[in-house]
């Protein structure tokens, strides 16, 4: 039951780099990925930045067959599952496959597939609408062809909880490592940067309307005004630590050691918010108190009322204590549930490197009692992060990630 | 120390039943609730069938706000959850919001909603640059299918954990599996879980024509969906709900509730083999199988009743049944194995929670639900289907198995619990 889930393998699919190490040089850099839309022409619209991954080209990375039927969210499902499953060096196994599975979270699909189906089916006739539309667009489906490019046939999930998703599906991977599975493939990628993807996603009222990438996205910055939308995630594998050990894993970047999850209750009920709840959680689940947090990777929804949310939970979690708060998504955009895994693994880099990345753009205000890391990266001997993550509707949920550097059992050539 | 979890409310919404007792007499019945569509005009497509429901959400409680806002799934969903609610005992405001928690299984989400918005605001497919002036303020809602979950969550007062799971065809299963695993581990103490898909649109209707999944029996619709039988040419959409209240047994047992039938077992594993098509040997299912009744800690030989995914596709059929000779053993060719796909459809995410509620349904009453329209065998598929008609038969302990789109296969076993009904 209590055996400890570990990370051995990252691959991200960011804004600002495709590739671990290149996300992470420019993270720590303060180097922006937010721009004018690029996947279509956003002018005329309320609002027109995004974060997209810049010269993703997918023929370079999966076999031709694959392109035709598969969203571009999928697309970078897959390339960053391939990344992470190459940085633990996994080898295909079918000893082994019964116990490898895969646990995503998408909150809304492959909604630029589904447009176009979409609009031959209503533009030219029902039968110019293809078959690959019966899974290509589905919430299903980065799991289903992460699962068959990679031969692993291990229990599959899916967890659409907006962005909350991330962190829950790097959770269910936990919960079946405990059940017996050996290695999960988790994470959350999202994207549906597409004109009906767009004008869905505006109506929940989010949306930054500036057009200058530097102001566009300022949580927890006197001008905040809503957040830029954002394409991309990250998948990581996650391995029971004797298991990895056994196999030789190359690298240990740490543990997913604790994890709660709550709901906000129904507007006008009166009642407060439950991300406190949730933290408090994260942190009981751990066996962590809350003074051996190094760091938290906040939320940083960019909407004032939520912002205040989180700071107030962060505050009354920590006390007057002054842990660092980052928001490195201020750099990329909020990728739904993509960025709260990619967020995972953040946390687990700046545990490996020991520097905090920092909050770019935003100049904390005064009314958020917490001490953002803005500016410049900050060095700081790092053993546990808190990342938080809260989904469109209520959905909170917070994972504690311990690094591998206070892993007793770590053998000492998996130290990096 | 492991808490044992039991399901002690139902609610049903299903193609020709609103509400349990009616899903239980069309089920023990072997009446069939396949029809022509009336839904749209079907004439365009291959498949002109499907289950539909007779769902009229205000008579079945809603109120305007809460139907403009929801999508019918969603809708479905809360009718379902109320009913459970209601059959559970348990008091609104009486339970503990922080140990309560949601979980619902999709598979496609708001797709009926999803797609009258697209029309509106693509005006029918002309724009690619859809017209933001026309998005409906419902719009995110839909796009996100968190949003089911979400309005469970208000409608009943959860603030514990809260989800949504999507794993395609296998979702309801899924949703409750990973609910006893919530209470299991100690994260809630109650859980309302279930699925709820209601895909009968044009759109979908086509997505499963191009890939010739459904039926073509557009002359005989009552009869179109024919698991098992050698005459089947493809399922039959439908859609609904089924929702559940679970919480672990002591505190069931505390408290008097009438106790449905105990979540025993639960195992799921992937194919990695196709998005859409089966490997025939089963193995993967076959293995899930097995995973679930390990963690029952029962034998194949303990199973009294299989009601089994039965879609009434060629492939799956032998699929599955090839499985349950790999799984079961010999125990195959003894145990009774049914689909209730037979009579209310194919409702995609939908179905393995109403699947789940027909096999507590079956512990209940000691009968297993046919299979409608099983009329000629085929050498491949060669168990004990209870065709055509219900049968009294002692049930204590049942498998519930789902297979879908992406490789997912799912089983679960639910067992009588001693000293419940009857």
């Amino acid at each position: 039951m209590s055996t400890r889930s570990v990370v051995t393998g990252i691959g991200v699919a960011a804004p600002n780099g495709l590739g671990t190490e290149t996300y992470w040089a420019r993270t720590r850099a303060g180097v922006s990925g937010i721009g004018p839309v690029a996947n279509f022409d956003a002018g005329g619209y309320s609002s027109r930045l995004a974060g997209e991954v810049p010269g993703f080209e997918a023929e370079e990375y999966l076999p031709s067959r694959l392109l035709p039927q598969t969203d571009r969210m999928t697309r970078l499902a897959l390339v960053a599952a391939e990344q992470a499953l190459a940085d633990a060096r996994v080898l295909p196994s079918d000893d082994e496959a019964l116990n490898r599975g895969v646990v995503t979270a998408s909150s809304a699909g492959g909604f630029e597939f589904g447009q176009r189906e979409l609009e031959r089916f209503f533009g030219k006739g029902p039968e110019f609408m293809g078959a690959y539309m019966s899974f290509a667009w589905f919430y299903a489906v980065n799991t289903g062809q992460i699962s068959i490019r990679n031969g692993l046939k291990g229990p599959g999930g899916v967890l659409v909880s907006d962005q909350a998703g991330g962190l829950d599906a790097i959770a269910q991977a936990r919960r079946q490592l405990r059940r017996g599975s050996s290695l999960m493939v988790c994470g959350g990628v999202d994207g549906s940067i597409c004109p009906w993807g767009w004008v869905a996603r505006q109506t929940s009222g989010r949306f930054s309307t500036d057009d200058d990438p530097a102001t566009a996205y300022l949580p927890f910055d006197s001008r905040a005004a809503g957040h830029v939308p954002a394409e991309g995630g990250a998948i990581l594998v996650l391995e029971d630590a004797e298991a990895a050990r056994r196999r030789g894993a190359p690298q240990i970047y740490g543990e997913i050691a604790g994890y709660a999850a709550t709901f906000d209750p129904r507007p006008g009920s009166g009642r407060g918010p439950a991300l406190r709840r949730a933290l408090e959680g994260a942190l009981a689940d751990a066996g962590t108190a809350a003074e051996e947090i190094d760091v938290v990777f906040a939320d940083a929804s960019g909407t004032p009322e939520l912002d205040l949310v989180e700071a107030e939970a962060i505050r009354a979690v920590f006390g007057d204590r002054p842990v660092p708060v980052t928001a490195p998504k201020t750099m990329l955009g909020r990728m739904d549930a993509g960025a709260a895994s990619l967020d995972v693994a953040a946390a687990l880099l700046a545990i490996r490197d020991g520097v905090i990345p920092p909050t770019i753009n935003v100049r904390c205000s005064d009314r958020y009692p917490i001490d953002l890391v803005t500016g410049a990266p900050r060095p700081a001997p790092l053993r546990s992060a808190l990342v938080v993550a809260r989904g469109h509707g209520g959905f909170n949920s917070a994972v504690i990630v311990r690094g591998a550097a206070t892993d007793t059992t770590t053998p000492p050539n998996a130290r990096r | 120390m492991s808490r044992r979890v039991v399901i002690t409310g139902i609610g049903v919404v299903a193609p020709g039943a609103i509400g349990r007792k009616e899903f239980w007499s069309l089920l023990s019945e072997g009446r069939t609730a396949t029809r022509g569509i009336t839904f749209f005009d079907p004439a365009p497509f291959r498949s002109r069938v499907a289950a539909e429901v007779d769902f009229d959400p205000a008579a079945n409680g809603l109120r305007p706000q809460e139907i403009r806002r929801m999508d019918r799934a969603a809708q479905m969903a809360v009718v379902a959850m109320r009913e459970a609610v209601a059959d559970s005992g348990l008091e609104y405001g009486a339970h503990d919001p922080a140990r309560t928690g949601v979980t619902i299984g999709t598979a496609v989400g708001a797709t009926m909603s999803l797609e009258r918005e697209y029309r509106v605001v693509s005006d029918d497919g002309s724009r690619y640059l859809v017209d933001e002036a026309y998005a409906a303020p419902e719009l995110y809602n839909y796009l996100v299918p968190s949003s089911f979950a979400r309005e469970v969550a208000w409608a009943f007062g959860a603030e514990g954990p809260v989800s949504v799971v999507s794993t395609g065809c296998t979702s309801g299963l899924d949703a409750v599996g990973h609910a006893a695993e919530l209470i299991r581990e100690g994260s809630a103490d109650v859980m309302i879980a279930g699925a709820a898909d209601a895909p009968i649109s044009p759109t979908t209707v086509r997505c499963f024509d191009a890939i010739r999944a459904t039926t073509t029996s557009n002359d005989d619709p009552e009869h179109a969906s024919r698991p098992f039988d050698r005459d089947r040419n493809g399922f039959v959409l439908g859609e609904g709900s089924a929702v559940f209240v679970m919480e672990d047994l002591e505190r069931a047992r505390r408290r008097g509730a009438v106790i449905h039938a105990e979540i025993a077992g639960f195992g799921t594993r992937s194919n990695a083999f196709h998005m859409t098509g089966l490997r025939p040997d089963g193995a993967e299912l076959a293995a899930a199988i097995r995973a679930s009744l390990d963690e029952a800690r029962m034998n194949p030989a303990d199973i009294d009743y299989v009601n089994a995914h039965g879609s009434g596709t060629k492939q799956n059929d032998r699929h599955e049944t090839a499985a349950f000779k790999h799984s079961l053993g010999e125990h195959a060719y003894h145990v009774p194995v049914s689909s209730i796909k037979s009579m209310i459809g194919h409702s995609l995410g939908a179905i393995g929670s109403l699947e789940i509620a027909a096999s507590a349904l079956a512990i209940r009453n000691n009968v297993v639900p046919p299979t409608a329209n099983l009329e000629h065998t085929e050498p491949e598929c060669d168990l004990d289907y209870v065709p055509r008609v219900a049968r009294e038969w002692r049930t204590d302990t049942v498998l519930s198995v789902g297979s879908g789109f992406g490789g997912f296969q799912s089983a679960m076993v639910l067992r009588r619990v001693d000293g419940s009904a009857p």
